[in-house]
């Protein structure tokens, strides 16, 4: 089960600002979770082949060609805060 | 007919809270333009008819929200495949139905947008995620609606609401422009009144697209052809798993009348097993939130969407941002995804989940050896009184155990109405076929909707 330092580990590997208060909270409810899921313990799984996709598709490949068209400005209309054609974010090199 | 359903979605329709976006003026161009073609003679089956979508399709120009306040501003710059389909067959876009916040959750309480009621019960959720989809056909707001089912969400809304909805095999839609969730379990559908409006829908729905990697190039059947010719021995599989005491005794028994006639009709019943069918949503739960944690990593505040408006530094400007726009569930649900694809974990839960996903599989192809169509209830209740479940969100979770394991396995199924449960809230009956076997799921559909009328049944105040 989960303790607050993991939740808090967690919480920063997910880039999501979490508050003491609402870590205990969450801490109960992700140990719920946590108990539903631990009945996959007891399962012996070995020689088991583990399935991501449900066809067994293979990714496609293709020409390494230019096919889109270039649409930044429209795309960037819709930004929180562009200039010259990039996204501005606060400085992170000092 | 568009300003038909508009004025319905702005009366009776206002107390739904079926919709987060409506456009009247927009709709109605798509309208005038779809009566042009009409006169031109060019109109197809869905040219000038009128469909709801639910608000995680992209379309350009129009809110698209994914019912959750991080995307609360995001008007979309493109089509997805989907939206453009409809587009084509000259359909017009009737509104952007809410939804559970991301597709996370059962019963549209965890909308940004506010909840949605159930037409037949307005003190009733009516499921989730695609809970305004479903609310918006069965109370007339829109004669058909699309939605996405990745653990039971097209489905389970269907079966509370008493419409019909189908989530095709995955693979089958293009997932193009779809606000993803869980890339490997997502697949977008529809939800109609009957099992005919559902095989129109999904012809159009349906066919490769090169810019979703995961979707099949196989051609598509056309399934309104296909639709008569009834049940005459089908193996019908009923699986032994499927009947416990979780299962609400106002739900067994319409099933078991739905079963029971669709043996009059001539169908062959036969009891099946799916022995695995317990760990579904144990393995659900792990591989879900792992996936969305990851599709939801793109949610940064830098280049679309919601920003916090203030914060210290970078990293800081990400972490109240997410903190901010994402609701409780989605939260829950990134936390614990990060969590079991972390260093030290990845083996215990993410692999052991894919290799449970293998064996639910592998249960399916085993039990269609000796049936044609696998059916049960889509949920074990009815549906449930809003806010009813709010002290212990967890437990939600486990009432889509018949729905989960068909999206583990990659399976298409359905839900049609077929009765009635307590306080006169609908029961669904699920269909799950073989791997695009889609056709004759709905045959199987229509058959029973010819000899019943579970499905001509409008709440009261909507008729």
């Amino acid at each position: 089960m989960l303790s607050l330092e993991q939740i808090a580990r967690i919480a920063d590997l997910a880039r999501l600002e979490v508050t003491p208060r609402e870590a205990a909270a969450l801490q109960q409810q992700l140990n719920g979770i946590l108990a539903i899921v631990d009945q996959m313990g007891s399962v012996d799984t070995s020689g088991v082949e583990p399935m991501s996709h449900p066809q067994q598709a293979m990714q496609r490949m293709r020409a390494d060609r230019v096919t889109e068209a270039d649409e930044r400005d429209s795309f960037q209309s819709i930004a929180p805060a562009v200039e010259d054609g990039l996204y501005l974010v606060p400085k992170v090199i000092e | 007919m568009t300003r038909h359903f508009l004025d319905r979605i702005a009366g009776e329709g206002a107390a739904l809270n079926a919709f987060i976006t409506i456009d009247e003026a927009k709709s109605l161009a798509q309208a005038k333009a779809a009566d042009a073609r009409i006169a031109r003679g060019q109109a197809g089956p869905l040219t000038g008819i009128p469909v709801a979508h639910k608000d995680l399709f992209c379309a350009k120009d129009w809110l698209t929200t994914a019912g959750s306040k991080i995307l609360g501003n995001f008007v979309s710059p493109y089509d997805s495949h989907v939206i453009a389909q409809f587009d084509r067959a000259g359909a017009v876009l009737l509104g952007k139905a809410n939804m559970d916040e991301f597709a996370m959750g059962s019963s549209n309480e965890n909308s940004h947008f506010g909840p949605v009621k159930n037409p037949w019960d307005l003190a009733a959720v009516p499921g989730g995620s695609s809970g305004g989809s479903a609310a918006a056909v069965a109370a007339r707001l829109a004669p058909a609606a699309t939605g996405t089912d990745t653990g039971g969400s097209i489905r389970q809304p269907a079966s509370f609401t008493g419409v019909c909805g189908l989530r095709p095999t995955y693979g089958r839609v293009s997932r193009h422009g779809i606000v993803a969730f869980a890339s490997s379990l997502d697949q977008a559908g529809a939800l109609g009144k009957t099992a005919e409006d559902l095989a129109i829908l999904l012809g159009t729905m349906a066919g490769y697209d090169e810019r979703d990697s995961t979707c099949i190039d196989r051609p598509v059947d056309d399934y309104a052809a296909m639709l008569s010719g009834g049940v005459k021995g089908l193996r019908v599989g009923v699986p032994r798993e499927y009947f416990t005491k979780d299962l609400a005794q106002d739900v067994a028994a319409p099933i078991r009348a739905a079963i029971d006639e669709l043996a009059k009709l001539g169908a062959k019943v036969v009891e099946v097993s799916l022995p695995n069918q317990h760990l579904s949503v144990a393995a659900y739960y792990v591989i879900a939130p792992a996936e969305a944690s990851s599709n939801l990593s793109r949610y940064d505040g830098v280049r679309y969407g919601y920003r916090a408006p203030e914060y210290a530094d970078l990293n800081d400007m990400y972490r109240k941002t997410r903190a901010q726009g994402f609701g409780p569930e989605v939260k829950r649900r990134v936390l614990i995804g990060t969590y079991v694809l972390s260093h030290g974990y990845y083996d215990a839960y993410y692999v052991q989940a894919q290799k449970i996903r293998r064996l639910i599989a592998n249960d399916f192809i085993a039990a269609f050896r000796d049936c044609d169509l696998i059916v049960g209830p889509a949920a074990p209740s009815v549906a449930f009184d809003l806010g009813s479940k709010a002290t212990d969100p967890v437990q939600m979770y486990l009432d889509d155990l018949y729905t989960i394991p068909i999206n583990l396995a990659g399976l298409p199924g359905l839900s049609i109405p077929c009765g009635f449960g307590n306080k006169g809230r609908p029961v669904g009956l699920q269909v799950v076929g073989n791997y695009f076997d889609e056709a004759r799921m709905l045959r199987a559909a229509h058959a029973f909707q010819q000899a019943t009328d579970w499905h001509t049944r409008v709440p009261k105040g909507f008729e």
